[in-house]
């Protein structure tokens, strides 16, 4: 069992869904309540990692980090440090492909606000903020979990983005699908099968909490 | 200068046609009136500041809360305003205290729970602090919302057909507790419905509306006798309605002298008209008296008109008939007569009768195409 390639898969899925995660909640909430000319091309662009072969998008990620590209420039005149091959990369990358796990389940959720609700805590005197706080995201929030729980078992599972993107360096960006590839290659069925009845759980362990949360908010708040 | 009431102008061309006027005291029911899509919600989204119309003015107890002109408009938190909603609009997710509880927020943290205490126990709500709203029938839901609308002590009370989503009976039983709750509250209070007679019974003066555009405000007998105009009474349901020609005014005498088909009809003055000016004219059905059929009897030199009956229908305890005068198909009287008395003097389909009409009921008004 290589446990610091799963303890770096864990790191990057809490640092991707921490970071994500916010930003998603903004971003799906403002695509539930408004409407504007191109809002299909955006919805569309928000759903492409859901169809693109992850080398494809691997590759696009490459291109763009890489240190002839003004972004990979960028980044390394202020850290010093590469984009390629690197873990902060790696979070970059895996920030881009949870893009719709984030913004798709969050957007439903305040699509599915009862209509009236805003407006009457509105009219009942509570600010923006408060009405966001104590009525939109209590009603929310079983999309917001999902929107958590499958970014951060999404990320624990990457394979191809991850390959292209980090290679395979210990500690570095050497994730727990890596070791397994890794292992396979090596002959080593043996820890390749542990690793990979870990990681079946655990997939099974967060999505079975997604729907069990579901159903219960569903009878509670139906 | 202190200024009490509410007063709303609003003008708009489209996406809803609005042309609206009307004002509203402290303590008075003003019930909005019209057929759906007449932009009744419309008009209390912008006192409410959830809708803002290309032009127009809210007051209310001085304090300006829309001026387009002067670029004033203040959002739905700074207008001290309960609004009901037509499906309630409660928060799902808290239970009925909680509902009332946030919409506190003017009041100091210890002192809002008390106070939801006290809101829910005046809309009889006491004992179900802790339901969630689905765990509540529709009337009780519709109390949880009278109280968060009364929560802030708000200015002026908006509620959009607020009787529309319960059975008739909960409706009934609403209503009662509605008409029993306005006296305790001294502010305006713009009710919205399309159901005439709720109108009737709670407000103290109705306002007509068609198409974003308020057509007459008054009290319900003024409106039910004596509509502005043809398109007024129509809305309002009015049956005889019809066309006809002023002939004389005689003032001494207090009527105005009426040609309608071949016949002189005298009805209540109206000096607005001169002779020989098309008007319409309305008779309510509670003006058009049955003659016995077996001994007249007195009264009857007022207005009378021979006819043959079209249509009879008991309606229970009473009877609604359908007169043609002179017999002729067009423009058919409507009158209701007492179940016991249609029996009595037997009339049915194709009966000859004789019936008046009552002069002080008959209203005169602009002429226009009656139908």
């Amino acid at each position: 069992m290589d446990w610091s390639a799963f303890i770096l898969s864990l790191k990057l899925a809490a640092w991707t869904t921490a970071l994500l995660l916010p930003a998603g909640v903004i971003a799906g909430r403002a695509l539930a309540a408004r409407r504007f000319a191109g809002k299909a091309w955006v919805e569309a662009g928000v759903a492409l990692p859901l169809v693109l072969p992850p080398t494809v998008l691997g590759y696009y990620l490459l291109v763009a980090f890489g240190s002839e590209s003004a972004l990979g420039a960028a980044w390394q005149s202020v850290t010093g440090r590469s984009l390629v091959f690197t873990f902060e990369g790696l979070l970059l990358a895996s920030m881009v492909f949870n893009i719709p796990f984030v913004i798709q389940p969050v957007q439903r959720a305040f699509e599915a606000l009862p209509p009236d609700v805003r407006e009457a805590a509105w009219v009942s005197g509570m600010s923006r903020a408060a009405t966001f706080w104590k009525i939109e995201l209590p009603l929310a929030w079983p999309g917001i979990l999902t929107a958590l729980v499958l970014t951060f078992a999404h990320t624990m599972g990457e394979f191809g983005v991850v390959l292209m993107v980090g290679g395979n360096i210990p500690d570095e960006t050497k994730t727990i699908a890596i070791a397994i590839y890794d292992r396979v290659q090596a002959f080593d069925d043996a820890r390749a099968g542990a690793m990979s009845a870990l990681l079946l759980f655990f997939a099974f362990a967060a999505i079975g909490l997604v729907y069990a949360v579901g159903s219960r908010f569903g009878r509670t708040h139906g | 200068m202190a200024e009490s009431g509410l007063h709303v102008a609003l003008h708009q061309d489209s996406p809803i046609p609005l042309g609206a006027e009307f004002g509203c005291e402290a303590g008075e029911l003003l019930a909005l009136v019209g057929p759906s899509g007449s932009g009744k919600s419309t008009i209390l989204r912008c006192i409410a500041g959830l809708f803002s119309p290309q032009s127009g003015k809210v007051r209310c107890h001085g304090e300006v809360w829309l001026d387009s002109a002067a670029g004033i408009g203040l959002p739905p938190q700074a207008r001290s305003v309960g609004l009901v909603f037509q499906h309630y609009a409660l928060f799902p997710h808290l239970t009925a205290l909680g509902n009332v509880v946030v919409a506190l927020g003017h009041l100091a943290n210890g002192e809002r729970e008390k106070r939801a205490r006290e809101l829910l126990e005046l809309v009889h709500l006491h004992g179900l602090e802790a339901r969630r709203p689905r765990e509540l029938s529709g009337g009780q839901q519709q109390r949880v919302a009278l109280a968060r609308a009364l929560a802030r002590d708000p200015q002026v009370l908006l509620l959009d057909e607020p009787f529309s989503a319960v059975d008739q009976a909960t409706r009934r039983k609403l209503q009662r507790e509605l008409a029993q709750l306005r006296k305790r509250l001294k502010i305006p209070i713009v009710l919205v419905t399309h159901d005439l007679d709720e109108a009737r019974a709670l407000a103290d003066r109705i306002c007509i509306l068609h198409r974003g555009q308020t057509l007459h405000a008054g009290p319900p007998s003024e409106i039910m006798a004596r509509p502005k105009n043809a398109l007024v009474a129509r809305l309002i349901g009015l049956t005889n309605l019809f066309e006809g020609e002023v002939l004389e005014q005689r003032l001494e005498a207090g009527v105005t002298v009426l040609r309608w088909k071949e016949h002189a009809l005298e009805a209540r003055h109206n000096g607005a008209f001169s002779p020989r000016t098309r008007v319409c004219w309305v008779i309510p059905p509670e003006n058009v008296i049955l003659h016995r059929r077996d001994r007249p009897s007195r009264g009857e030199r007022e207005n009378p008109l021979p006819g043959v009956i079209d249509e009879y229908v008991e309606l229970g305890e009473m009877t609604s008939v359908t007169i043609l005068v002179d017999g002729q198909a067009e423009h058919p009287l409507a009158m209701t007569v007492p179940t016991h008395v249609a029996r009595r003097n037997q009339l049915g389909p194709g009966e000859q009768v004789t019936v008046s009409l009552l002069a002080e009921g008959i209203h005169l008004m602009p002429w226009d195409e009656v139908r």
